[in-house]
């Protein structure tokens, strides 16, 4: 059966190793690694041979234990780390028929201004936490090639008030800010650039429940007005049931299951998988 | 009459690896289904009713087995080896599916919660609060509950916004699991009386009943499940 869209990002058979490598290890034989680390060379092999679409307006769950590879994976497809092997396409970028990780650095940084938006667990990795809330905001607008200081303000405006950060604390650093509100300026200055692709790591790990939830429905409002593509890593499987549409599952730098995130949940096939969904409280 | 729905030869079996495990659930189904019929289907719990269901509805991954579907979209096509994509384009067009627990979303209140569901099919916000009122008043929700939080709900009240849910979207096929449960009889009635009205208005169903007084003159055929496998006879 043909498929009747088209996916706005498709990555395949991506890998990221940290290590240049050495024979025992080098045909990534996983009888010699242990879990994703070859125990003669200490290469770690955090990102095997990925390969997953993305679609409009859909928003793709990954999760996994700490050290699965899920941030690695992230970072790889925001260009902040370079990767190992494999392709990517973003169908925005030149018709979706050039891979973007073989790209110029220079394109790259288009390509992430342009066409992408990231929010970092850690607010401090995503955000100049002693600039205005409002010249984060900017930061991101002048790098994809506002120069109109009014309509960047008009612009900061509007988005710190859809991430209810008042607008007479605009001129605030965000080291002022409570954690929850950090990271909400973080999701205004990703969305600043109207990306089609909105990547989320771990956005609400560490925030309070009710920050968490507020955070939460903002994604999902967000997602829904806006109708971009998310890709959310979270170990919370609460929070991939509430937005998730599709989930993958990763397990030492592999992509174990994929599937409708109520199958991942409700019918699990993995041995990994069944713990993790056992483990739910 | 069209077929809408056949299920051929569908098994399911849990592998649970951690208990060294393995259940079969399905053994050999086969259910068919015509446009605008409404089928039911009976057996003691545990026999698979829901099995079946959530199969379809791929909540449960399938195995063997077949299930045909007439798509108004992509035409005929197996749900079981559907991709995951085209899947949640029938959850969202095509198929509803009523549970006996309500699905709530926290902090989303009744009316938000039926308005979603049109609003995902790419409705503006006019037409989704407009179609939403509507099923709600259809479904004789209380007013006064329209902006409160389901979490709170009686169970009559949590079920039928949840038919109203699935029934905003007009879906072709509803899987009504269970919709009965735990009713009184009066929320009962009422529930019967918004199927007749469905049937009326051609919608296909299939549904899972425990009682089967409740299930007589309404349904146009039965299904008997036992042990994961049909009953030989067919009512």
């Amino acid at each position: 059966m043909t498929e009747f869209e088209l996916p706005v990002l498709s990555v395949s058979n991506f890998n990221k190793q940290f290590g240049k490598g050495c024979p025992s290890c080098k045909d990534s034989n996983e009888d010699s690694l242990k879990k994703n680390y070859c125990p003669v060379c200490g290469t770690v092999y955090a990102c095997q041979d990925i390969t997953f679409e993305v679609y409009a307006g859909e928003i793709l769950g990954v999760v996994g234990e700490s050290g699965s590879g899920k941030s690695t994976l992230m970072q790889c497809l925001y260009f902040d780390q370079e990767v190992s092997s494999g392709e990517a396409y973003i169908s925005s970028y030149k018709d979706g028929k050039r891979d973007v990780f073989a790209e110029s650095s220079q394109q790259k940084r288009y390509i992430r201004n342009h066409m992408m938006g990231k929010v970092y667990q850690n607010p401090l990795w995503g955000l100049r936490i002693n600039f205005t809330s409002i010249g984060n905001i900017a930061e991101k607008l002048i790098a994809a090639g506002n120069r109109h200081v009014g309509k960047m303000e008009a612009r900061g405006k509007e988005l710190l008030e859809h991430v209810n950060i008042p607008i007479y604390r605009m001129k605030e650093a965000p080291k002022n800010f409570s954690g929850g509100m950090q990271q909400r300026v973080q999701i205004a200055k990703a969305l600043s650039n109207n990306p089609p692709l909105l990547l989320l790591d771990e956005v609400t790990t560490g925030l309070d429940l009710s920050v968490q939830a507020s955070v939460l429905d903002l994604i999902k409002t967000i997602q829904r007005e806006l109708q971009i593509t998310v890709i959310i890593v979270s170990h919370d499987l609460g929070v991939i049931r509430m937005l998730a549409d599709r989930t993958m599952v990763m397990l030492d730098g592999r992509i174990i299951e994929q599937g409708l995130t109520d199958q991942i949940l409700e019918d699990p096939q993995h041995d990994y998988t069944q713990h993790l969904v056992q483990s739910l409280l | 009459m069209e077929k809408i729905l056949a299920i051929e030869h569908l098994s399911k079996t849990f592998v649970i690896h951690n208990l060294n495990k393995q259940i079969e659930a399905l053994h050999d189904i086969c259910i068919d289904l015509n446009e605008g019929e409404f089928v039911g289907i009976t057996g003691k719990s545990g026999s698979g009713k829901s099995t079946v269901f959530k199969c379809i509805y791929r909540t449960y991954a399938p195995q063997q087995g077949c299930i045909w579907y007439h798509s108004k979209k992509f035409g005929l096509i197996n749900l079981a080896e559907l991709s995951e994509r085209q899947m949640i384009y029938l959850r969202k067009y095509e198929i509803g599916y009523v549970s006996q627990f309500l699905n709530i979303m926290p902090r989303t209140t009744a009316r938000e919660l039926v308005k979603q569901a049109v609003l995902e099919m790419g409705y503006e916000e006019e037409r989704a609060e407009l179609e939403a009122v509507k099923m709600l008043v259809h479904f004789e929700l209380d007013q006064e509950l329209w902006d409160c939080y389901p979490g709170t709900f009686s169970g009559g009240e949590k079920l039928r916004l949840n038919i109203a849910r699935a029934m905003v979207k007009r879906p072709r096929l509803l899987l009504l699991d269970e919709p009965t449960a735990s009713l009184d009889p009066a929320s009962k009635l009422k529930v019967r009386e918004l199927i007749e009205q469905l049937k009326k208005e051609g919608t296909t169903m299939i549904g899972i009943f425990h009682d089967i007084e409740f299930m007589e003159n309404l349904c146009t055929r039965e299904y008997t499940m036992r042990e994961g496998k049909l009953a030989d006879f067919e009512l």
